[in-house]
């Protein structure tokens, strides 16, 4: 049962884009077209379950035995970096197919903040392992729902005459901006369960 | 006079936040007070400034092919420090921007600088871009966050604005309202420089 409000909250009530505003970069930079949108949001919910596991072990097994919690930001960093060019190189070797579709978005992934973000919160709500690992994957899930939905409005964005300011970034923050007052309607359909 | 020129390419002409619309993610998620909005700008100069100024003293001992983690390092480091920092001197600041703090390191604003301008210029003149790049980013987070305080709260850096006839728009200060403000604040930066340009031309 709780796994089950974690995945929610973290796909529809705590949307990292939208209401946690994690990995706006990615959000407003590869939503221009639909299936780059969708490459981006598989490659991110792949890191982020496998960051949110590596980190939590981080952590737990070596940073608190050692007393150094305050290098926790150094150290889940460099792993995540670590992690991406790991993943990039078996990605290359297992499944070429994948790679050309994924290749470009790997690298731009270590400064995502949602990567990041979500190793961060998980030691600081105190999930364990498994409950880390469900929220960065939803947390992903939330990712890729929110990018996709959003890149589907940015195709039409672009053919629909605007003021010539509000051209580009303005104009879609703005879409951005609708879309998250959509989600705020999640928050008060699961407060009763949350 | 070239110094001048490098502090001053981050205020308007490049600014971080209105023109290359980098570090959006702090943009939008600590503006809901002035307080937050100027903690974080300082916060992440800070560590700009910090990281251009080591970054640019390395840059001839870096291999160019591990040149990017290096750089993490160093800017990890540096927001480590700031964190420190903040938990020991402003323990108010630390809770209300919480996990923002240790996402300065994710801040594109600081990677891209030290990409673009610290590897390849002087130290002096990537110190000077750092402290242009974060005078820029602060100053934009000060007026984002100052219109939705304002607006969202009917405050301005806590104090009371308003009498108690006002209703504040609370949509304001809720993600929606960060990306609505942060939205048409870029649109207007548009129209004002395009205004410039056009009377220049003429």
């Amino acid at each position: 049962m709780k796994l089950g409000l974690i995945i929610i909250g973290a796909i529809f009530v705590n949307n990292f884009v939208l209401s946690q505003f994690l990995g706006i970069c990615p959000f407003l930079g590869v939503s221009k077209q639909l299936d780059t949108a969708i490459g981006m949001s598989v490659a991110v919910t792949f890191v982020m379950g496998l960051a949110s596991v590596i980190c939590w072990m981080i952590q737990y097994y070596i940073l608190i035995p050692l007393g150094i919690g305050y290098m926790q930001t150094i150290a889940f960093i460099l792993v995540i970096a670590g992690l991406v060019q790991f993943v990039e190189m078996v990605i290359k070797k297992t499944s070429p197919a994948l790679y050309q579709a994924l290749g470009i978005y790997l690298p731009l992934i270590t400064t995502n903040c949602a990567v990041l973000g979500v190793a961060i919160l998980n030691i600081d709500t105190n999930y364990n392992l498994i409950e880390s690992l469900i929220n960065g994957v939803g947390g992903g899930l939330g990712f890729a729902l929110a990018i996709i939905l959003f890149a589907g409005v940015r195709e039409r964005l672009e053919l629909a005459p605007t003021p010539k300011a509000l051209d580009g970034f303005p104009i879609a923050m703005l879409a951005a901006s609708l879309f998250s007052i959509a989600f705020l309607g999640f928050k008060g359909l699961f407060s009763g369960l949350l | 006079m070239n110094l001048w020129k490098d502090l001053e390419n981050g205020l308007i002409k490049e600014n971080p936040t209105f023109r290359l619309v980098l570090g959006t993610c702090p943009t939008l998620a600590v503006t809901t007070a002035v307080f937050n909005g100027i903690g974080m700008g300082i916060a992440a100069a800070a560590v700009l400034i910090g990281s251009n100024l080591i970054i640019s003293l390395i840059k001839k001992i870096v291999p160019n092919e591990i040149r990017i983690p290096i750089y993490i390092v160093v800017i990890a480091t540096f927001t480590t420090i700031v964190q420190m920092l903040i938990q020991a001197f402003s323990p108010a600041l630390d809770k209300s921007l919480g996990i923002y703090i240790p996402l300065i390191v994710v801040n594109c604003i600081i990677i891209a600088r030290a990409e673009a301008f610290a590897a390849k210029n002087p130290v002096i003149n990537s110190v000077m871009d750092g402290v242009g790049m974060g005078i820029g980013f602060t100053v934009a987070l000060t007026i984002i966050s100052s219109v939705r305080e304002i607006l969202g709260s009917g405050t301005f850096f806590g104090m009371q604005l308003f009498g108690s006839g006002f209703e504040p728009a609370l949509i304001m200060i809720l993600p929606p309202g960060g990306f609505m403000v942060f939205g048409l604040s870029i649109a207007a930066f548009n129209k004002i420089t395009s205004l410039r340009k056009n009377r220049e031309g003429i």
